[in-house]
């Protein structure tokens, strides 16, 4: 129940707002709830692909794609993964989580992260149609040495054990903080 | 919505064929599955709700006001702390992205815009680093943040 109190306080906030500003207070509500919503229309059965991913896939063959001798390879997987992907960057984090816990590298791990951020196909055509091809392809472009270095990088700043932390993520360890 | 249903249709069937060939590991999936979803939902709603006020106490409008009103680096600087600190969905950010370059903006502060939304979440930050630890999260926020601005720099230099 303690956990819940950030997102109590939240609701608060919106239901002073609308004591203040009703229109406004409104329109908080309503955009939250749809949050929301589109939280639930990607999320649920995020976690559910995850529980079967976590129980059928042997930690073998993620050390073995992902892992950290799977060199360009588990490069190539993580950016296409990420790209692959629809839906918001939070839905990514448990995703990525998941892959860490079965031994899948650091970098490789933020690579992906990266990729599902500013690569992803379906924004990548609503993009062309708002700003021309030029502009998206450029882009795009541009990104996909940017979050190679970006991954690499945080791989190279982060200590064994923060490393560890990620790695050893488990949901209890939510429970924690 | 085509696109949840087809996702929420093929999780149901492969938990079916999960189940057809194990029993046991199949309701173990579907056990950590709920309780890692429920470990993580206090942080999902609070984030959530924190999209819904900052959405509307910085609407669209007001985004297009100030990005496209201002230029120089002052500009820049607001529009790329506009882009890290707010979350819109795609089929609002293009549109809107789009409305801006119509209004005069730069393309550098529309690449800087679009790469910051897209890549730096100030608002999903704490289930971030819930996930990451806070100094992995922080970092590379941070680097995704410095690299928009090399992005929107070689952006307006080639797009014309």
């Amino acid at each position: 129940m303690k956990r819940y109190a950030p997102s109590l306080c939240i609701a608060a906030s919106i239901a002073f707002l609308y004591f203040i500003r009703p229109e406004l207070g409104r329109q908080a509500a309503l955009k939250s709830a749809s949050a929301m919503i589109e939280m639930l229309r990607v999320v649920p059965p995020v976690f559910l692909l995850l529980g079967l991913f976590d129980v059928w896939v042997p930690r073998q063959t993620i050390i073995r794609l992902m892992g950290e001798r799977s060199g360009a390879l588990g490069t190539i997987l993580s950016i296409t993964l990420g790209a692959a992907a629809a839906g918001p960057l939070y839905a990514a984090f448990p995703v990525a989580a998941a892959m860490a816990k079965k031994g899948a590298k650091f970098a490789n791990i933020a690579v992906f992260l990266g990729a599902w951020s500013t690569l992803k196909i379906p924004m990548f055509l609503f993009e062309t149609s708002s700003l021309g091809a030029v502009f998206a392809v450029s882009r795009w472009l541009i990104n996909v040495p940017g979050i190679i270095v970006i991954g690499y990088l945080l791989e190279k700043f982060l200590g064994p054990e923060d490393k560890t932390r990620i790695y050893s993520y488990e949901g209890e360890h939510l429970n924690q903080a | 919505m085509s696109f949840t249903v087809s996702l929420y249709v093929a999780t149901s069937l492969l938990y079916v064929i999960s189940f057809i060939r194990n029993r046991a590991s199949t309701v173990q999936a579907f056990t950590k599955a709920k309780k890692s979803f429920l470990n993580i939902l206090p942080d999902f709603l609070a984030v959530l709700g924190i999209i819904g006020l900052a959405f509307t106490l910085v609407s669209p409008n007001k985004i297009g006001a100030i990005t496209g009103e201002r230029s120089g680096i002052l500009g820049s600087l607001l529009t790329s702390v506009i882009g890290s600190v707010t979350l819109i969905p795609g089929f609002i950010a293009f549109p809107l992205a789009k409305s801006l370059l119509d209004m005069g903006a730069s393309i550098r502060n529309i690449a800087l815009f679009v790469s910051t939304l897209m890549m730096v979440g100030c608002v999903t930050f704490p289930l971030e680093s819930r996930y990451f630890g806070r100094k992995a999260a922080l970092l590379r926020n941070v680097m995704a943040y410095i690299y928009s601005f090399f992005v929107a720099f070689l952006l307006g230099v080639i797009v014309k």
